[in-house]
């Protein structure tokens, strides 16, 4: 009877270690996949900016630049929104805001495949009939003096722009349900005395409940950046997968994601070992986000007195 | 610092008031949008024939969707059956063997890191560990793919909701005499057994419309699925990649938002029924 019990007991831990041995397996086999592009590029792949397939030339910046940027600007639009959203959220009358909270929460369940259908089917011809003319036609944003040639005059809907807006739209209810827990953990007391001594809503936001959850803010910006590097399918419908480093905003670029799910089914050889150094390169971002995101958020859950 | 006057806090909060309603209606509207979209263009390619036809190549009258739709069951549902053992196993792990208390925090750690890890990766490994070696693409694989994305989201929610059963049930199952297994299996885990149910749920609606490690695993096939474990299996994600990138056909389009609609309903479906699910066991206590 007590041999089971801990036949039991070690059959738990086995698989709770299994986690561990995937995690593990993933950089040990990513690694191995991709020495052969290692020992004849070294380092310097991570530099070079030609791929090339017909003359076996890989090199990994554009689409390193290409995850950079759409990410950066995913951000960009995504935090303000879920920042003020959780802030709606966590004041508004009990029914309204738990409604309008599990409707976010359902934009966090819609799959990535259908953020790239209507991407693709409406967002990316919006852009180009509309906002792209706008931008450039009517505010005129290609000719400003410095900024100016980083935006770009040519456009076609598809492009770095249009895969930060679907990223943006993606990562919103993930930033924001963490806000609204973060926001909902400062001490009642805290508030209230803020309100008690005459601060007005947003001061009080702004003064006490931001800086009292700070690291959880963080941490929910570093999840949101985790979602947004590693996002394939939404990505690869809109940003036009060119394989050279892009000249400006509204050009068509590539992410490391979306170079993955296009080349690789073809790929062999030497082009397929960049691949996977491709992956190894982005398993390693994510790992230190997800490292980061963890940190802080760990932070936050001890300062609530949470026993872990 | 300068004295602001009430005039100028008073417009500031009012701003941002009004800053943050806007917030919520843009992230509301956009949702509605999307779904509605994916309804307007679904609905017309429902028929029945859409669910009873394979699915066929360009040109082929009266091509349906019915051979994804049942590869993406078998698929999921391998995931489900694969993964869900050792997940339950790993969560009671964290949860209840606080002896392992330093590893534990460890795998809990790797745990929650697995959880954020973009998806296309999986798929590569996948490839590399069983595509490669078994030499063809196949359900199979695209099940473990799924698999491996699904374990921590269950390992973790396991150990959440065995953690909030209250330490006196252990403690009274123990001084009756049950092991510490039986204590485990039959006590803790069957009291939990809603908030069990709650994590495997919201991993399978999580990964029922994962398509990228799929694209490198089960791939795509104009034929029914009774190739699961050693044949290219069709399933609804890779249909709708392939009907709306590679294709330049209207017709094409129209299947690829009918196979879109049925993945949203099914997905949004177990979402809500988890919700449900959840919010009775918070109700019941």
């Amino acid at each position: 009877m007590f041999k089971s019990d801990s036949f039991f007991k070690w059959l738990c831990l086995a698989s709770a270690a299994l986690i561990g041995i995937l995690m593990l397996g993933f950089f040990i086999q990513l690694t191995v996949s991709s020495s052969e592009i290692w020992q004849t590029y070294g380092l310097g792949f991570l530099a070079s900016r030609d791929w090339d397939p017909v003359n076996d030339h890989y090199g990994a910046l554009p689409s390193i630049v290409g995850t950079l940027v759409t990410t950066t600007i995913s951000l960009i639009i995504a935090l303000p929104l879920a920042f003020s959203a959780a802030l709606y959220l966590v004041d508004a009358r009990p029914l309204i805001g738990e409604v309008l909270g599990h409707a976010i929460d359902l934009l966090a369940a819609i799959p990535s495949i259908i953020y790239g259908m209507w991407g693709l089917f409406v967002l990316a011809p919006l852009m180009q009939d509309y906002v792209e003319p706008f931008l450039v036609e009517t505010l005129k944003l290609s000719s400003l003096p410095v900024v100016g040639k980083y935006i770009g005059s040519d456009y076609n809907g598809f492009g770095l722009l249009t895969a930060g807006i679907i990223l943006s739209i993606m990562i919103l209810p993930y930033i924001c349900a963490i806000l609204r827990d973060v926001f909902l953990m400062t001490p009642p007391m805290l508030r209230e005395s803020a309100y008690g001594i005459g601060c007005t809503k947003w001061e009080t936001a702004k003064d006490i409940v931001l800086r009292y959850g700070i690291r959880g803010i963080l941490g929910a910006i570093f999840i949101g950046l985790g979602r947004a590097l590693g996002e394939t399918m939404a990505v690869l419908f809109v940003i036009g997968n060119i394989m050279d480093m892009p000249e400006n905003l509204l050009s068509g670029a590539t992410t490391i994601a979306s170079t993955l799910a296009n080349n690789f089914p073809e790929a062999d050889g030497l082009q397929r070992s960049a691949l996977f150094a491709l992956g190894l390169v982005l398993l390693t971002m994510s790992f230190g986000i997800q490292i980061l995101a963890q940190y802080y958020l760990h932070a936050t859950s001890a300062k609530r007195g949470e026993e872990r | 610092m300068k004295k602001k006057t009430i005039f100028f806090r008073k417009s500031a909060d009012r701003l941002v008031r009004i800053a943050s309603g806007l917030a919520v209606a843009v992230a509301v509207a956009v949702m509605f949008w999307i779904i509605f979209t994916v309804f307007r263009h679904g609905s017309a390619a429902l028929k029945p024939s859409f669910f009873i036809n394979p699915s066929k190549p360009y040109g082929i009258p009266d091509g349906g969707i019915a051979n994804a739709l049942i590869g993406t069951v078998f698929i999921t549902f391998g995931a489900a059956v694969l993964a869900t053992p050792p997940a339950l196993l790993g969560g009671i792990c964290l949860s209840e063997y606080k002896e392992f208390r330093r590893f534990n925090a460890t795998l809990r750690f790797a745990a929650n890191v697995m959880m954020g890890m973009p998806s296309v990766i999986v798929g590569l490994f996948v490839y590399t560990s069983v595509v490669v070696p078994t030499g063809n693409f196949s359900g199979l694989a695209g099940s473990i793919a799924l698999a491996i994305i699904m374990f921590p989201v269950i390992m973790r929610t396991t150990e959440d909701m065995l953690g909030m059963v209250p330490y006196a049930l252990r403690e009274s199952a123990l001084a009756l005499g049950l092991t510490r297994t039986r204590t485990t299996v039959q006590i803790v885990c069957r009291s939990a057994r809603k908030g069990l149910l709650t994590g495997i749920l919201l991993a399978l609606s999580r990964v029922s419309g994962e398509t990228a490690p799929l694209l490198f695993t089960a791939l795509f096939a104009d034929r029914w699925p009774w190739g699961y474990f050693n044949q290219p299996t069709a399933n609804l994600p890779v249909l709708i990649t392939e009907y709306s990138t590679n294709s330049p056909f209207a017709e094409m389009h129209r299947a690829g938002w009918g196979a879109a609609l049925v993945v949203t309903v099914l997905v949004l479906a177990i979402n809500v029924a988890t919700r449900i699910i959840f919010r009775e066991k918070k109700h019941g206590h």
